[in-house]
């Protein structure tokens, strides 16, 4: 593909696009599982909400 | 039983997981597919620009770019207003989860903008009213984040945020109209005019179906960052209650003692 004389411009363009949404996209990800994993360790723990523990049956009923 | 509105359900903390667990991978392949379209459109269809050669390439991305930092600032500013007056905390959930978003589109824009121009006007930057007020627009995206990580209390820097978020929103007509108020190097308006777009329509589709793809990929981020501040901040209610229950697990055996 020839692109001109301004190649190396438009490429750059480009590239720069991609990283930073690639970057934004890996971090929100990065993030969600960081922030799932640390929940699921409280709950385990039997850490809950007081929504949740409305909602569940007390243990022995 | 009181009657919700539609809104007030769809605002709801848990509904909006749930709902938005379900769209979240349909928007991402949607935006994915109108990206992925749109740039065989811009390297394989559409023609060079008859002054700016191949060059004009850039503006598939730059321009949307530019129209998502803006719309970023929008989405704080609508957000803000719905947190300071109907104190919904999803709302201040939406005004800080779209301000990174916003900045990289922001930044993108300043950035494909510079790479576009040093072929075009012979220069990276100009100080001139369009490319100031878009980089003041980054610095107010940066301050909004630096604002809310300088204070611990979350409903405080909720509020301070959306009082800037609203300040803030001033620069938007600016930047629109700073090519038609000021003599400006950077180009006027050529898609959204009150006498419709002066671009042939070879250029055009493909500026269109990179606008709608890239504008769907905000809003998956949006959605996805939502998703993680509302885990974050089920996160430290919970991690509260359990600092709350190992201080009255002692404090009760002792008083049993």
């Amino acid at each position: 593909m020839d692109l001109g004389p301004h190649a190396a411009f438009i490429w750059a363009s480009y590239a720069i696009y991609g990283l930073v949404l690639a970057a934004l996209v890996v971090w929100l990800i990065w993030d969600g599982s960081r922030l799932k994993a640390k929940l699921a360790d409280l709950e385990a723990r039997g850490v809950t909400r007081r929504s949740q523990r409305a909602a569940t049956p007390p243990r022995g009923s | 039983m009181t009657q919700q509105s539609l809104t007030q359900r769809l605002a709801n903390p848990t509904r909006f997981m749930e709902l938005s667990g379900w769209i979240l991978p349909w928007l991402a392949a949607a935006a994915a597919a109108l990206i992925a379209y749109a740039l065989y459109l811009a390297f394989f269809v559409a023609p060079p620009d008859y002054q700016q050669g191949e060059t004009v390439k850039i503006m598939f991305i730059h321009v949307p770019a530019a129209w998502l930092g803006m719309m970023g600032y929008a989405l704080i500013a609508v957000s803000s207003f719905g947190y300071l007056v109907f104190r919904h905390p999803l709302a201040d959930v939406s005004a800080k989860a779209a301000a990174p978003i916003g900045a990289a589109f922001a930044f993108l824009a300043l950035a494909t903008g510079s790479l576009w121009g040093k072929p075009m006007w012979g220069t990276y930057w100009v100080w001139d009213a369009r490319l100031t007020s878009m980089l003041i627009l980054l610095f107010l995206y940066l301050g909004l984040m630096a604002l809310r990580s300088a204070i611990e209390d979350d409903a405080l820097a909720g509020k301070l945020c959306a009082v800037l978020g609203l300040v803030g929103v001033s620069i938007l007509p600016i930047i629109k109209f700073s090519v038609d108020w000021w003599n400006t190097l950077h180009q006027p308006a050529s898609v959204i005019r009150m006498d419709g777009p002066t671009i042939h329509s070879d250029l055009l589709w493909p500026l269109l179906f990179s606008a709608v793809g890239f504008s769907l990929l905000f809003f998956a981020l949006h959605m996805k960052g939502m998703r993680n501040e509302v885990l974050r901040r089920r996160l430290e209610s919970l991690t509260m209650a359990e600092v709350d229950r190992a201080r009255t697990i002692p404090s009760a055996s002792a008083a049993a003692e």
